[in-house]
């Protein structure tokens, strides 16, 4: 079986940077090339501190996805407390923020607070449970990460209860702060957009340095654990490690992932951070955009975003036209939009299981 | 079918698990009445041709015929249903099951029918002993008697048995050497996974020996017996060591 | 000598664990509270091993997690407001009579919409994904997504109250203690259900091959029987005994919300995994003591209360780490 060679004999730069594993295909080269460079310029191309919001939040949810998709898509295993570690990111460096100082310092300090007990609970987790079954382990993930949930609630001193934090930025990501003084191409670049590039920017190499993971031997071998676990394991690796090591990488990213969004938000609560309706958004965002592949990500990311919008958008306008209906128009009210992306999960799940981009790839390997 | 015919035949038969083929081309025939002993190394095949046999894999290729009637389409219930009974290498004992339970699943709809009760006690009386108590707490030799015991509750055409004797003392596999024989004498058939060579010659009629996947010699049990080189090339043993 | 005797507290520790709980709890408050509270524990326990029982006998012996379990919990639940809206005159009748009738007769609904629902689900989503766990967590969870979205465009977003019937409202004295009238009830009808769930699982052959196939399905079929044809009844049981238990719990709420399985989700998981996946016994128990515990922390540090059923989790797993009574082919 020779391996299938992209179209371009030319190696170069690029595919160094997307270490050899490009998105495949032409269509979905042109989908992804467009998506990064409407990311890229979003501040130009969508002005507006709502629409830089949007894009913002995109860009943080890849990286969450996508350290979501390391675990489930690469390694196969199914863990609920993926957002807990994002909101433990996101808490890290809120709390430092709130309660002792506004700095890059205070920022550095929380993020690195935020990824060490993030990975110390991933170690512990994995560590403990990757040794029962698949969906003991499963369980076991929902039931720490409610009760981080509770303690994120309960805790009002540390964590502001269910109200949670607002708190400063350092002076150049705030609202207030004009890096230049004349507008860029017509875009006022003040702190929100400095914001912005730096989580795009942070979120794209944190992207690519998981393409690189996937794309070593370690990633090789997370790939044989998720095929069969026990040839591995008779081949004389130790899966729990590798296991524990994959988990432990999630966590850092979707931590950092965590603090950009407290950067973002100048808030941290319990429903932005850690609420169960995130982890189903990032569930529907890995499946639908296509698990193993952190392309995946992107797409799913983008599609779900844009749908929590539009799609309420255009129930409201169908659910109008059928205002009459009983059924039918609640069916169509735009408080519905989980049911019909839930639809499209199942659907998607159970007929196209590689999601779009699994679908839209070429067949490599 | 008179005796002697063969009551099951696998032709050509393959198996694959997973991406692995493990059978290539079985080819093996259990004669009616009579013992065959399945030989061969550790992973030589033995323990897939007879899951095989039960549908619980299936084969890739190749038929499998059961009284003349092709079975490696069905499911394993319908292949029981047909009258053969089978008794995994690891037992497949219900623990948390009383011994009256583990034998009542295996009697008809009728229940447990006293006289074939009685039989059973006959070759293994610590069963009645242990009537009540949960299966997973006899030692090994009782739950290799509550396994067979449970075979023969019901009358069966075919016996399939992987590694009847693993793990038993000696005077327990001389006890089992002969419960087996008896049934010989009531014309049930059996086909018996063996490890220990000594064991078979004592109750073979037949032998066929695998390795690899495939079966390497196959004839009466008496040409295998006589022949110590033939018993080194294919067994790596000499007469007399236990394999 | 002394092994034996290990073997033995070995084995039958895991009874000891409730009872004592409830003793232990005993010196911590008064007798008045304690009577008090262990009841209500008793009672929650009931509806919670209705709600997990069901789970449970599903994965033993089909190897299957439903994540949309909590959605049959929440249909009985919205069922049980529509029936009793229908029988008014019975359910709001000042009467014991009428009364239970009611009560028995929205149980029985609620375990018919939910057990049918079942049905449905099982044929056209479950029987899909035997035997691929990655799979069945995630069409699971997405058609819990779509039940509940569909439970609200069916019943409305908004909380529906659900009034206990009037002779159940009050509490009967004992001493000085007051037990609730409506827990009394639960408290009859879960040991109702439960005795006969344990009748039907020891004493019949159906109850039998369950519990053999719970342990080893590929023997059961070796013996001869369609075991498959058997998941169909033990889903549909199963999700039936989770509708009755979404019933009873919103009745003991008096509000039903489309949130009400998912707030159970978490609950039952933890019964799952401290009583031992498989085991229905295993469940009884592990309720019964999530019961007990959240009640006894609620009354002495409500801050824990919301935790103290995940630590408890915690506890057992490091005693016991498959759950405290595991079946064994998991």
């Amino acid at each position: 079986m020779a391996m299938d060679r992209p179209e371009s004999p030319r190696r170069g730069l690029l595919s160094a940077i997307l270490s050899e594993d490009p998105p495949g295909g032409r269509a979905l080269n042109a989908l992804l090339l467009a998506a990064f460079l409407a990311l890229l310029f979003a501040p130009f191309l969508f002005p507006g501190a709502k629409a830089i919001g949007v894009a913002a939040r995109i860009c943080i949810l890849v990286v969450l996805v996508a350290s979501y998709d390391l675990m489930l898509g690469y390694t196969g295993i199914v863990s609920f407390a993926h957002v807990m570690v994002f909101g433990i990111g996101a808490y890290g460096v809120g709390i430092v923020l709130a309660k002792a100082w506004v700095g890059w310092g205070a920022v550095c300090l929380g993020a690195a607070a935020g990824i060490a007990i993030a990975a110390l609970l991933a170690v512990v987790i994995a560590s403990l449970s990757l040794r029962v079954q698949a969906i003991f382990f499963s369980m076991i993930t929902l039931a720490v990460a409610s009760f981080a949930q509770i303690l994120a609630q309960q805790w009002r001193g540390l964590t502001g209860g269910e109200d949670g934090l607002t708190f400063s930025v350092p002076e150049a990501l705030r609202p207030s702060f004009h890096l230049l003084q004349e507008p860029l191409l017509g875009l006022q670049v003040n702190g929100t957009v400095v914001t912005y590039y730096l989580t795009f920017s942070v979120a794209l190499l944190l992207f690519l340095l998981m393409l690189r993971v996937v794309n070593s031997p370690f990633g090789r071998v997370l790939q044989a654990i998720r095929e069969n676990e026990f040839r591995v394991e008779a081949m004389g690796f130790q899966v729990v490690a590798y296991r524990t090591m994959v988990c432990v990488i999630a966590a850092t990213m979707a931590a950092l992932a965590g603090g950009l969004m407290a950067l973002v938000l100048r808030y941290v609560g319990p429903d932005a951070t850690m609420s169960f309706s995130l982890m189903i958004d990032v569930l529907l965002m890995v499946v639908i955009g296509g698990m193993g592949t952190l392309y995946g990500a992107v797409i799913g990311a983008i599609l779900v975003v844009l749908a929590e919008y539009y799609l309420q958008n255009l129930l409201g306008r169908l659910g109008g036209a059928v205002a009459q209906v009983p059924v039918l128009s609640a069916l169509l009210s735009p408080d519905r939009w989980l049911l019909w992306l839930g639809l499209l999960f199942v659907l998607i799940v159970t007929f196209f299981p590689q999601g779009i981009v699994g679908r839209l790839r070429r067949p490599r390997r | 079918m008179a005796d002697g015919d063969a009551l099951l035949r696998l032709e050509d038969v393959h198996t694959d698990i997973g991406r692995y083929r493990i059978l290539h081309g079985v080819d093996l025939e259990v004669r009616r009445g009579r013992v065959t002993m399945l030989l061969g190394r550790n992973g030589a095949g033995k323990t897939t041709t007879l899951r095989t046999i039960m549908g619980l894999w299936h084969a890739r290729q190749g038929r499998i015929l059961f009284a003349g009637r092709p079975i490696e389409g069905l499911a394993t219930p319908d292949i029981a249903r047909l009258g053969v009974a089978y008794v995994p290498e690891n037992m497949g004992i219900f623990g948390k099951l009383t011994v009256r339970e583990n034998l009542l699943l295996a009697s008809g709809p009728k229940g447990l029918a006293q006289e074939r009760l009685e039989r059973v006690f006959a070759c293994f009386p610590a069963l009645k002993t242990k009537w009540d108590a949960a299966a997973g707490l006899l030692s090994g030799g009782q739950k290799q008697m509550l396994a067979i015991g449970r075979a023969i509750v019901e009358p069966r055409q075919l016996l399939v048995v992987d590694e009847p004797t693993k793990g038993l003392s000696p005077a327990m596999v001389e006890h089992f050497i002969a419960a087996l024989l008896a049934l010989k004498e009531e014309q049930t058939t059996l086909l018996l996974v063996e490890q220990n060579f000594r064991v078979a010659q004592q109750m073979g009629d037949d032998v066929a020996v695998m390795d690899q996947g495939r079966i390497v010699h196959r004839g009466p049990m008496q040409a295998l017996v006589g022949d110590e080189e033939l018993q080194q090339r294919l067994l790596g043993l000499s007469l007399g060591a236990a394999g | 000598m002394s092994d034996a005797w290990r073997q033995r507290l070995n084995e039958w520790s895991p009874y000891a664990v409730t009872p004592l709980l409830v003793l232990a709890a005993l010196p911590a408050m008064g007798f008045g509270p304690w009577l008090t509270l262990t009841v209500a524990g008793l009672t929650m326990g009931m509806m919670l091993f209705l709600m997990a029982s069901g789970l449970t006998l599903i994965f033993g012996l089909m190897d299957v997690l439903n994540f949309a379990h909590a959605a049959f919990i929440t249909l009985g639940a919205y069922v049980a407001v529509t029936v009793l809206g229908l029988i008014g005159g019975w359910a709001q009748a000042d009467a014991l009579g009428p009364n239970l009738a009611a009560l028995l007769v929205a149980l029985l609904c609620a375990a018919a919409a939910s057990g049918a629902l079942g049905f449905v689900f099982e044929q056209v989503i479950v029987r899909r994904v035997y035997g691929a766990p990655l799979l069945q967590i995630l069409i699971t969870m997405g058609a819990l997504i779509v039940i509940e979205q569909l439970v609200i465009v069916v019943w409305g977003p908004n909380a529906l109250p659900l009034p206990k019937p009037p002779s159940l409202r009050g509490s009967l004295l004992v001493g000085t203690s007051p037990i609730e009238s409506y827990r009394l009830v639960a408290l009859c009808v879960g040991l109702v259900i439960a005795l006969l769930m344990h009748f039907v699982l020891t004493r019949t052959r159906l109850g039998l091959l369950v519990r053999a196939g719970v342990e080893d399905r590929e023997m059961v079929e070796a013996l001869g029987y369609h075991v498959r044809r058997l998941f169909i009844g033990v889903f549909v049981a199963g999700t039936a005994l989770a509708g009755m238990g979404g019933m009873m719990w919103a009745q003991y709420q008096t509000l039903v919300t489309s949130q009400v399985g998912d707030s159970m989700t978490v609950l039952v998981f933890i019964i799952l995994i401290i009583g031992g996946l498989g085991s229905v016994g295993g469940c009884f128990i592990g309720a019964i003591l999530v019961g007990l515990t959240s009640n006894y922390i609620e009354f002495l540090s409500p801050k824990l209360a919301l935790g103290s059923d995940i630590l408890l989790m915690v506890l057992v797993l490091m005693w016991r780490p498959r759950g405290l009574f595991p079946v064994a082919a998991h």
